[in-house]
């Protein structure tokens, strides 16, 4: 039984009942593509999908772009590039390396630099759009953690986005590593050094990976194929998972009116983001091209071929490989020697423990703060970074440490343009590792109370107009005037003091009572970390405060629209009405 | 003029003109006289000015030099026993050329390191303050331009030359100067210098002297030839048009990772904060909703 709807109006009434308007060309393939697909649903739902408006929100983008970027212009470095470690002598057009018995692989660089089309601008495009790549995941890790958004239910994708932040570190090494230049050697020679500094096992790792003895004839095909299939295809799986996390959990939001917990307001994916997104591709691979033009980086063909026996000043890694090195160049020269060995403690601990030892943090981070806080409740709403003062106190010291390992890395380019001795440098960087994170960690987090301080004394009090009075005895004021309702929302939109599950009944998972000594340390730390917390203003504290404000301006307001100058007093003026001082 | 030559002019007279021997005998007096004129006058003078340039030269030391390198430039200890200045005998004209043609002596004041600076004397001076010290003992001479030139090489010797000179470069000189000449850092505050600009003399005679804390390159360490490459080398990476843009100072990754924070990461940070205060409901008329 089927029911004729053809002759059924499709409005009410506003316009002609006719049959349904037949679908345009697009509209075809559309629905041919969702017969067969099925996405139909899929992008019904997702292509609508909001997300909030904020600069900060657009860092993690920065690095996805720049992925994409690498991703383009190391397909078109793949086409020339030969990691071959075999040795031939170079003939290509740059006269001062010509006739020098070099690998293929550097061979094959100084080909792409000289002898192919816009060949060196693809290869500083994908150098520098790594450098960015690296920062800019960076910088992503930094909002996310200062803002809050890694809590529950985010903590997973946080660990995503630490092994990225790895992996792309170790993409970066073993593509610089690839050219097989002076410079990119010794990179290789000291990672050599590195694996071999691990005791027991080093040695046989280094033989492993070299096929041998250091420089043997596999590694650069081994980095190569690392470098071009293992670790991007890693890369993108992860990248691919965070952003399906990221499309699950839906994006955090800054607190504001009409924004709660459950809800997300912002734009929707289509067309709003779509453009945005869109166009900041575009821009980030302008900036990428830009700087690929017009900004030398790496010119092997300076570096010259890697001999083992040739070094150049200013041997660095590229900068996220800096603070390790640091680390290294700082270390004392501790070893020891047992049963005929030599256990190089001056390279093992900052190279090989120190970065596990700080990936291991990074990729703990948010559990460590759960537990301490014993907040396990799911968080959609951002916090400012002050409203978490230990947690920002906690990331500006980890900052400050490998800021300075950073610097450290770079102690003889510091020397030579500072004006100082590398010796110096390095003996106070000794001393600032250990003081500059604990001086950080004080002023940070003094810093963020007495941001609260201002927030709450701005909600009792109201801003500061600029508005000078004065008073018929001769006193000054500042007029005061209250925030807008929007901005007092704002700001008291957050929790107040501890959220503390566990602390007055007994744990309900149970572990409290047989784990009794890490829970006293589990109470202390939670003590520690909301100590000096300032409150947001009670509901009772701003009612008066908005009471004693309307009091206030009921004095002020005989003032209104005079002179305040006391001129009406000179004589030439009617002063009936005027009084030095209103009645109440 | 028969009366000169008769019989043998009747002898020979299609073979020589009558005034033959006249001029012969007056262009070889012409020539010994010419010769002589030249030659022996001119040395004897020229002694005469090596021995002024000298006493000249003694004269400016005496001034300038001996209150810390002695009064005959014997060195001057502390009385802790420190060098004052050091002895200058032995270091050959090259090193005074070198330490006085760049400023860096007459030293400023003692320190960790001297630096260059605008000369103190003029060409005259610094050749009789050369002259004086080379006078005092053998060392090595200032060289001459043939010395540290390719100019007279063949097109593809000095192709040659430019690679070789790069090689010996990398593995003699890139540790302290860096890749590019660019200098780098030594222990406790000292650094070598940068080397780009220096000229072909000064790189020579840097070498052969090994000034503050650079070794002495002598001559059977790197052959005059060999010095010769480094020095082409180095000026032909001043005259190659810079490849891949601007150079950020040649000071490897240090430079490029500060590009990519402030530079990149500046203008990134700068465009989202633009993008996202952009939004499907801004304009640049605000329209009141």
């Amino acid at each position: 039984m089927s029911v004729d709807t053809s002759k059924v109006a499709t409005t009410n009434a506003t316009t002609p009942a006719t049959g349904a308007k037949k679908p345009g060309r697009g509209g075809v393939v559309a629905n041919w593509a969702d017969e067969r697909l099925g996405l139909g649903g899929l992008m019904k739902k997702n292509l609508r999908k909001v997300f909030p408006d904020h600069w900060s929100f657009m860092l993690g983008e920065v690095a996805l772009w720049s992925f994409v970027v690498l991703l383009l212009s190391g397909v078109f470095l793949t086409l020339w590039f030969n990691p071959s470690m075999g040795e031939i002598e170079y003939q290509g057009s740059y006269d001062q390396l010509r006739d020098i018995p070099m690998s293929e692989a550097m061979a094959s660089t100084l080909h792409i630099s000289f002898d192919v089309r816009g060949g060196l601008l693809m290869r500083q495009i994908h150098h520098w759009a790594a450098m960015l790549f690296i920062a800019a995941m960076f910088v992503h890790l930094m909002r996310v953690f200062f803002t809050g958004a890694h809590r529950k239910p985010r903590e997973l994708n946080w660990v995503i986005g630490s092994l990225l932040l790895l992996l792309g570190s170790l993409e970066g090494f073993t593509g610089y590593s690839l050219p097989d230049d002076l410079l990119s050697g010794t990179g290789v020679r000291a990672a050599d050094g590195f694996m071999k500094s691990m005791p027991v096992v080093g040695t046989y790792m280094s033989f492993f990976l070299f096929g041998g003895e250091f420089p043997g004839e596999s590694i650069i095909p081994r980095l190569y194929i690392v470098h071009v299939l293992l670790i991007p295809g890693l890369l993108l799986a992860l990248i691919a998972a965070h952003m399906l996390l990221l499309v699950y959990h839906k994006h955090t939001q800054w607190p504001g009116p009409g924004r709660t917990e459950q809800n997300v307001v912002g734009f929707p994916m289509l067309p709003v983001y779509m453009a945005k997104a869109g166009g900041f591709f575009f821009i980030v691979f302008g900036v990428t091209a830009l700087m690929g033009a017009l900004l030398s980086i790496n010119p092997v063909w300076k570096y010259g071929p890697y001999d083992p026996s040739k070094v150049t000043a200013g041997s660095q890694p590229d900068w996220y490989m800096g603070w390790p090195d640091g680390a290294l160049r700082i270390m004392p020269g501790w070893e020891s020697s047992f049963w005929g060995t030599t256990w190089s403690w001056n390279v093992f601990f900052p190279i090989i423990v120190l970065p596990g030892l700080m990936f291991t943090i990074l990729l703990l981070l948010p559990f460590i703060e759960s537990w301490i806080t014993g907040d396990k409740r799911e968080h959609h709403l951002l916090q400012r970074p002050r409203n978490a003062p230990t947690r920002t106190a906690v990331m500006v010291a980890l900052m400050t440490f490998i800021g300075a390992l950073w610097a450290a890395g770079g102690n003889d380019i510091l020397a030579i343009k500072l004006h100082l001795s590398i010796n110096q440098i390095t003996y106070f960087m000794r001393a600032f590792v250990f003081v500059g994170p604990v001086l950080a960690f004080i002023i940070t987090r003094r810093w963020c109370i007495s941001l609260q301080r201002k927030d709450n004394q701005d909600l009792l009090h109201g801003f500061e107009t600029g508005v000078i009075l004065r008073s018929p005895e001769g006193g000054y004021t500042e007029r005061h005037a209250p925030l807008p309702s929007s901005r007092q929302y704002t700001l008291t939109a957050r929790d107040r003091g501890t959220v503390d599950a566990e602390a007055p009944g007994p744990d309900p998972s149970g572990l409290a009572p047989k784990q009794g000594r890490l829970s006293g340390l589990r109470r202390r730390l939670n003590t520690m970390w909301y100590a000096d917390d300032v409150a947001k203003p009670t509901r009772e504290e701003l009612e008066e405060a908005h009471h004693h404000a309307e009091h206030e301006h009921e004095l002020q307001a005989p003032l209104d629209g005079h002179a305040a100058d006391g001129h009406q007093f000179d004589g030439h003026h009617a002063v009936e009405g005027e009084e030095l001082r209103p009645r109440h | 003029m028969r009366f000169l030559n008769r019989s043998a002019g009747r002898l020979s007279r299609h073979r020589r003109g009558p005034l033959a021997g006249l001029v012969v005998l007056l262009l070889g007096l012409l020539m010994t006289g010419g010769l002589y004129a030249a030659l022996s006058p001119a040395q004897a003078e020229e002694a005469q000015t090596d021995a002024e340039l000298v006493a000249k030269g003694k004269e400016l030391f005496l001034v300038g030099c001996s209150f810390c390198h002695g009064r005959n430039a014997e060195g001057v200890l502390t009385q802790n026993g420190n060098q004052l200045g050091p002895s200058l005998v032995g270091v050959g004209a090259a090193a005074v050329d070198f330490q006085v043609e760049t400023g860096r002596m007459p030293m400023v004041r003692p320190g960790t390191q001297n630096p260059p600076k605008p000369e103190a004397y003029d060409d005259e001076e610094t050749a009789a303050l050369a002259a004086y010290v080379a006078s005092l003992g053998p060392g090595p001479a200032i060289p001459a331009e043939s010395d540290y030139s390719i100019d007279g090489l063949s097109g593809e010797e000095r192709e040659a030359a430019i690679t070789r000179g790069g090689q010996i470069f990398l593995t003699n000189c890139t540790a302290c100067h860096n890749f590019a000449g660019a200098g780098g850092a030594l222990p406790r505050g000292r650094w070598a210098p940068s080397l780009q600009g220096v000229s072909e003399k000064h790189i020579y005679e840097a070498l052969l002297t090994g000034p503050s804390q650079m070794p002495v390159f002598s001559n059977g360490n790197l052959s005059p030839e060999e010095k010769r490459d480094v020095i082409a080398y180095l000026k032909s990476l001043e005259e190659q048009p810079s490849y891949g843009g601007f150079t950020l100072g040649q000071l490897g990754p240090v430079s490029e990772g500060a590009a990519a924070w402030l530079l990149g990461m500046g203008t990134m940070v700068g465009f989202a904060v633009w993008i996202a205060a952009h939004t499907t409901r801004t304009s640049k008329k605000k329209v009141d909703a």
